[in-house]
């Protein structure tokens, strides 16, 4: 292609970015584009199949049938979600192994909140109300971001989304209204989980390397600290209703801003974490290298299988 | 005897009954649901969720069934969660640890076949309610018997090291297959009344209907002489007490409370 080729069709591509209309996979893009989407789209997918671990990690323990069926019908929608979201991926010329490869040698990031521990039973209540919560603050406006697959797929996960958080905040719900070891618990996880849930819109405007490029592709329609202000305002009246305490001595409302002032976050923590130092981080990297590998003999029987099918339908044609 | 002392050893029977069906899709349920995130590809990781899923539906059903029957003040959860070890009437087969794919496929694979004829059966009981259950639960258990075959097929017909796996798993796990046609006291009584299934009835179709798809697997069929049993009489194997340590461990450690 010459240079006025490349130049014309990148107009075209502007011209489609800025009339809202989508970009397919068969559509010219700049190669940046495809590059930010494969980083984006696969951190996302990463994020749900790496979610999947602290909270199956209480199947086996879910306090009641009705609790059980519910968190299994959660985790597998997030198995769902990572499913669609590396398909969207493979639409951009990648295939879903080297994704993986990627995931366990380390390149790829997922959300950091997954390095954290579910330690109690209000944990899975707490992930539910603030971390889908987060998610979904985060994940509403790429319903109508400007690469096709992606804004498909995110239609269909912010549903279920918005169903987990209702279904987290009800946890949390049952657990304050009932014994005080209960709300106790329920304190607990939320004092836990707080922080780490405003840190899920990374770090400030001034520190945030992507958010110019990503706004005029339509990844990003609002800044981290926009959103991250607008899961304070949204969450703080949910937690009073509760009865528990967001455990921030500076929360108070702004009357003068409209929205609520909140501390200082502890941003070494959240490189930390980042930095793959978190008190999960290695646990659950080694868990998914440890099912990929351990899975590959049965990959690979299926693989054997399939080609020896294909033969035996030929030979029966021929 | 009373008619009340009548109606009182029915239920109890019946109730034992149940345990005898819904424990299999606790435990098996329960076993599964160890594998979530860990699974060898994400469509199977789906897939075998799905069927924790399904089972432990099927479960709720039940035990809100023998809830309702039972003369005590006792919830789903109470029956689930809340009976010793000696009390639960599963077979040996389904609280078989995950050693590895081919084992929990294996396993799979050898209680749908069951479940499935189960099932069959189960919808001409004189009791409602269980055949509104089976009727439900048959759907659910022809896509499990698919799944499970079509991967005992994948896996006897795949690569060398696949078929070995494969033939060991259904090797070790061949001895728990008898037991399934076995029947308590109970059960037989319930066959009486009409409402249980004779499962000694469905042990031919279900050698059969099984054998045809480890040939088609290349898998052997095993050729054994000694099965283990006891599950079904509430003696269980060791890995029993440590699957309920995990799954009771709310409801004990914080007895009475709503979750």
């Amino acid at each position: 292609m010459s240079e006025k080729e490349v130049k014309n069709m990148e107009a075209i591509f502007d011209q489609k970015i800025a009339n809202d209309e989508k970009i397919e996979p068969k559509d010219w893009m700049p190669e940046k584009y495809r590059k930010t989407h494969i980083r984006q789209i696969s951190q996302h997918a990463h994020s749900e199949i790496v979610g999947m671990l602290p909270e199956g990690n209480w199947i086996t323990r879910a306090p009641s049938l009705r609790r059980k069926v519910a968190l299994l019908a959660k985790v597998q929608d997030e198995a769902g979600h990572g499913l669609y979201l590396y398909s969207a991926c493979e639409t951009l010329g990648i295939s879903r192994e080297e994704l993986y490869n990627q995931l366990h040698s380390g390149k790829a990031k997922y959300s950091s909140i997954f390095n954290y521990p579910t330690i109690t039973w209000a944990d899975i209540g707490a992930i539910g109300w603030l971390v889908d919560g987060a998610a979904i603050i985060n994940q509403v406006p790429l319903c109508s971001t400007s690469f096709g697959p992606y804004a498909r797929a995110m239609v269909r996960v912010c549903k279920e989304e918005s169903f987990h958080q209702r279904q987290g905040y009800e946890i949390m719900l049952t657990l304050c209204n009932g014994t005080p070891e209960q709300k106790e618990m329920a304190q607990d996880a939320l004092n836990r989980w707080w922080w780490p849930s405003l840190m899920m819109f990374g770090p400030t405007d001034d520190e945030s390397t992507h958010t110019e490029q990503s706004m005029k592709w339509k990844l990003k329609r609002k800044t981290n600290d926009e959103l991250r202000q607008q899961f304070i305002d949204q969450t703080v009246p949910q937690a009073e209703i509760l009865g528990i305490t967001i455990p921030d001595k500076d929360l108070k409302w702004n009357e003068e801003r409209g929205h609520y002032d909140f501390g200082k976050i502890d941003w070494d923590e959240f490189w930390q974490v980042v930095k793959g130092h978190g008190p999960c981080n290695k646990d659950r990297l080694e868990t998914r290298v440890n099912a990929w590998e351990e899975g590959e003999w049965v990959r690979d029987a299926a693989m054997v299988y399939a080609e020896k099918q294909a033969d035996r339908k030929v030979r029966k044609v021929s | 005897m009373s008619s009340k002392q009548k109606d009182s050893s029915f239920s109890e029977n019946m109730i034992k009954y149940i345990y005898g069906i819904a424990d299999n899709s606790l435990i098996l349920g329960q076993r599964l649901g160890e594998l979530t995130g860990h699974g060898p590809t994400l469509e199977v990781d789906i897939a075998m969720t799905n069927i924790s899923l399904d089972l432990f539906g099927q479960v709720r059903s039940y035990f809100q069934y023998a809830a309702q029957i039972s003369d005590k003040d006792v919830t789903e959860d109470d029956l689930a969660f809340l009976r010793t070890e000696r009390e639960y009437l599963n077979v040996l087969l389904v609280e078989q640890p995950n050693k590895d794919f081919a084992y929990s496929i294996g396993r799979q694979f050898l209680f749908d076949h069951f479940h499935f004829i189960l099932m069959t059966e189960l919808q001409n009981s004189k009791d409602e309610t269980l055949v509104a259950i089976a009727k439900k639960t048959i759907k659910e258990v022809s896509y499990h018997k698919r799944f499970s075959s079509d991967w005992v097929k994948r896996l006897g017909d795949g690569t060398e090291k696949s078929h070995q796996k494969m033939q060991t798993a259904i090797d070790d796990l061949w001895k728990y297959t008898d037991e399934l046609f076995h029947t308590t006291e109970a059960d037989e009584k319930m066959i009486e009344a009409g409402v249980g299934v004779d499962v000694k009835k469905l042990k031919e179709q279900y050698y059969k209907n099984v054998s045809e798809v480890l040939e088609e697997a290349t898998l052997q069929v095993p050729d054994l002489k000694y099965f283990q049993k006891g599950g079904k009489n509430g003696i269980h194997s060791e890995h029993m007490g440590f699957i309920l340590t995990e799954m009771q461990y709310m409801q004990r450690t914080f007895p009475g409370m709503k979750w």
